[in-house]
């Protein structure tokens, strides 16, 4: 049983959980991940590692409530459990010191981005940072981020704050060279900043989340083509060079479940599992 | 007396075993076979002729005392009968209901040239049932030692092993990186073969010896064998981690939505339960027609599985002929009598999908066997031009599996063979010290039976190691 120590609403639907695992949190690096299950009848999902506190003993995680079991996991309190956590899991993040590096964080992809931004910095590199999300209120860690940052940038597809869209990184990657980019988020996010970064032969590392089940690579459910060739993104990745990966084909991985997922929340919101009480 | 030599008298019919009919159980999960009722089993027991020098002992990998228990059997006496077979074996549940006996120990038995050989295994299954309802008693332990062992993997391997150095009086703390114990046990072998119940009475007759599980660590990632031994007050390690790592094709087309490794669709099945989604969360998608490529004992337990989930119709695909599979001869009976398709001589080349990225077509060519190869089975050559079309909307892919490889990658001077199996002496030690490793990630895909008896082997080497050790 692993307890949660510590809850926080980041941005609607956007949940930060810091719990009590002193083993993880012992070995856990930026760029890994866990697999945690609620109960014994719930589902395994992956979530980054966004934070570890060596002393507490805790380890943080950032969900958006995009299904059942995250709006589930969204329902519990501080001093909850959940029943099991395995990690950490995935190959750490390579840092060391690039030069200067473009780091770019979406959606909820932004909490772990920290993490990493961090990690960065501390080795010595130079980092120009930009968050983004659907529209402004998605947005959070702003300040955090931008105390990090030797530039900062921000955007909301709607334009609703910072630059509209990505196309802006074309202008100023011109200007400024950068040694590495990093991106996390949504799929087709990191898929158009490869497009954008290529070009200049800019060394681009994209975290990838296709769906996963044991995430130690006995399944192969998470399988991605990656120049080429079909690897295992729980024990290959989950960051891989982004110039090489088959993008369509991850994005349609991700969606073979749509309909089953779209039941089992619809049923648990009819059945009042959400706390509505059936309404 | 004449209980050596055969009489006309000797029943040359084995009791057959009572089973749920095909009809009904091809659409439930409950266990196929139900188990002699008492009177069958010493009915059973009768008909061994207690050999002087028993064929089967030798069939059997651990070398069970076959007629002795049988013998116990006979005359009632269940309780002896279980702890003769736990002398040799400390799962006997499970290995009454999946050891290949067949090929084993029944291959052996005197009274199968004339007839059919006892019914060893039913028997072994009986007894250790029998024990189960009554409640099983924990035997007593040795003083404890003080000596610390870390089990890595709670497969049958390293359950047999903790158990037994438990005994031993020494402290086991089993390390497991899925949520649940049992190694493929729980993840790979269906509920209808083996109840989900049976293993766990295992694992709880194994806590009850004092062994600590630590569910959720993947060792490698969380800890390593090192740090193990160095850091976290290990005298020994055992790796029992098995050969999980799934094969793909390596065809067109193969990451279409729709196709699954065995591994994945036996993983959301059995361990994740999905087949009673979505009162249990983890979705698993059937289609109608499914095919299921391989011929192995994966390939008849994913095909059964596909069946019972609801498919139309489920056909299995096998580059060889019906003599070279390698499922046991009474799954496949079992398969067959279901409904199921074997589809011979004929292997995927390319995967079709529609306009959502869901497979819709398998192209297949023809094979045809050629000369021997070097498992001395006959190579299948495909044959040119014979091309065929298949509709389908589910592929499971069970064509092998190789050992888990996050061990080796993380264990610096760890010996290591080209195939990813651990390189271990005839004890189960393994090239760095107080390292010792068994079942399936040695020998790559074996059997339970093989892999218990490889925990019990190192087991007791490490036992030996730890008392000299100052
Ligand atoms: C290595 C890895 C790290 C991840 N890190 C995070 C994280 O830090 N924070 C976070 O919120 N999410 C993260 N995810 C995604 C997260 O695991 C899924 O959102 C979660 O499994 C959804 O479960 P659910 O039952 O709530 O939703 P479901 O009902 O399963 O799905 C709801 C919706 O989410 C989509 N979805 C399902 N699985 C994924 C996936 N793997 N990636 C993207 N979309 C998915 C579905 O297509 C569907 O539209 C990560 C995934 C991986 C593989
Ligand atoms: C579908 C299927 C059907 C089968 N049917 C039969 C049958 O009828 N009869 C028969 O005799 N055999 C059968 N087998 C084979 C048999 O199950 C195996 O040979 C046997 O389970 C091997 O035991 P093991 O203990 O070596 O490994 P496993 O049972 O594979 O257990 C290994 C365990 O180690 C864990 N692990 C792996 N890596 C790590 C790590 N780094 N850290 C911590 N834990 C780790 C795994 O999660 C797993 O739980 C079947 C196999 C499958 C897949
Ligand atoms: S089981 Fe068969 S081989 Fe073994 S003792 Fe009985 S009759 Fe002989
Ligand atoms: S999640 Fe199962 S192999 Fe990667």
């Amino acid at each position: 049983m692993y307890k949660i120590v510590a809850k926080k609403e980041l941005a609607p639907k956007i949940k930060l959980f810091e719990v009590y695992a002193p083993e993880i949190a012992e070995k856990a690096k930026p760029g890994q991940f866990i697999i945690l299950i609620i109960d014994e009848k719930g589902e395994r999902i992956p979530l980054t590692i966004a934070g570890y506190d060596r002393k507490k003993g805790t380890v943080t995680f950032v969900f958006n409530e995009v299904g059942k079991t995250t709006k589930q996991l969204g329902l519990l309190k501080e001093g909850d459990s959940i029943t099991n956590i395995t990690g950490p899991l995935g190959n750490p993040s390579e840092i060391k010191n690039f030069g200067n590096v473009l780091c770019i964080g979406g959606g909820v992809m932004i909490a772990p981005m920290l993490l990493q931004v961090k990690a960065l910095r501390e080795v010595g590199n130079a980092v120009t940072t930009v968050i983004g999300a659907r529209i402004k209120d998605l947005l959070f860690f702003e300040e955090e981020m931008k105390a990090l940052s030797h530039k900062f940038y921000v955007a909301t597809d709607d334009g609703s704050k910072g630059y509209k869209g990505l196309g802006f990184l074309k202008e100023f990657i011109e200007k400024d060279r950068f040694d590495r980019c990093i991106a996390m988020g949504p799929v087709v996010m990191m898929k158009t900043v490869c497009e954008i970064t290529k070009p200049f032969g800019i060394p681009t590392i994209v975290t990838l989340t296709p769906i996963m089940v044991d995430g130690m690579g006995m399944c192969g459910v998470c399988r991605v083509t990656v120049g080429g060739q079909m690897k295992f993104a729980c024990v290959d990745g989950p960051e891989f060079d982004g110039h090489l990966v088959d993008f369509d084909g991850l994005i349609n991985r991700q969606r073979m479940f749509l309909p089953e997922e779209r039941l089992s929340s619809l049923l648990w919101e009819k059945l009042g599992g959400c706390g509505c009480g059936g309404k | 007396m004449a209980e050596n030599k055969p009489t006309p008298k000797v029943k040359k019919k084995a009791v057959p075993m009572p089973k749920q009919k095909p009809e009904v159980r091809r659409r439930n999960f409950n266990e196929v076979a139900l188990g002699y009722t008492e009177e069958q089993a010493i009915e059973e027991a009768s008909r061994c002729l207690q050999c002087p020098k028993p064929q089967c002992v030798p069939g059997c990998p651990v070398e069970i005392d076959i007629p002795a228990f049988i013998k116990l059997i006979r005359e009632g006496k269940f309780d002896e009968a279980v702890k003769k077979i736990k002398e040799k074996n400390s799962l006997p549940a499970i290995c009454g209901r999946v050891c290949p006996q067949e090929e084993q120990c029944q291959m052996n038995c005197v009274l199968g040239k004339a007839g059919d050989p006892i019914n060893i295994g039913r028997l072994e299954r009986f007894v250790a049932d029998w024990e189960r309802q009554k409640g099983v008693t924990i035997p007593e332990k040795a003083p404890a030692t003080g000596k610390k062992v870390a089990i890595i993997g709670a497969g049958p391997a390293g359950l047999t092993a903790a158990a037994d150095l438990a005994k031993l009086g020494h402290e086991v703390v089993i390390f497991e990186a899925l949520h649940l114990p049992g190694g493929v046990l729980v993840y790979g072998i269906p509920e209808f073969r083996l109840p989900k119940s049976i293993v766990q009475a295992e694992v709880d007759y194994i806590k009850k010896l004092g062994v600590e599980l630590r569910l959720g660590y993947l060792i490698g990632r969380i800890h390593t064998i090192p740090e193990l031994l160095k850091e976290e007050g290990f005298d020994a390690v055992f790796i029992g981690t098995g050969a999980g790592l799934p094969q793909f094709l390596g065809v067109p087309g193969e990451n279409l939505g729709g196709i699954y490794s065995a591994n994945e669709f036996l993983i959301r099945v059995n361990l994740m339960k999905s087949y009673a989604f979505p009162e249990y969360d983890t979705p698993i998608r059937i289609g109608r027609h499914v095919v299921v490529i391989g011929g192995g004992n994966v390939a008849m337990d994913s095909a059964r599985s596909a069946l019972r989930l609801g498919a139309e119709e489920v056909c299995i695909v096998y580059r060889r002929s019906r003599e070279e599979m390698p499922a046991r001869k009474e799954e496949i009976e079992n398969a067959e009598e279901e409904g199921i398709i074997c589809k011979f001589l004929a292997n995927p080349t390319r995967f079709i999908g529609d306009e959502k990225g869901w497979v819709k077509q398998m192209e297949c060519i023809c094979m045809e066997l050629g000369p021997p190869d070097e498992s001395g089975r006959r190579r299948p050559v495909p044959v040119k031009g014979s091309e065929f079309i298949m509709n389908v909307d589910t592929v499971i892919v069970a064509i092998g599996r190789t050992p888990n490889p996050i061990i080796q990658r993380t264990t610096e001077g760890l010996a290591v063979t080209k195939w990813g199996t651990i390189v271990v002496d005839e004890n189960g030690r393994a090239s760095l010290e107080g390292v010792y490793a068994g079942g399936d990630i040695v020998t790559g895909e074996a059997t339970v039976i093989s892999a218990m008896g490889a925990g019990k082997k190192a087991a007791k080497a490490i036992h030996q190691y730890l008392m000299n050790k100052k």
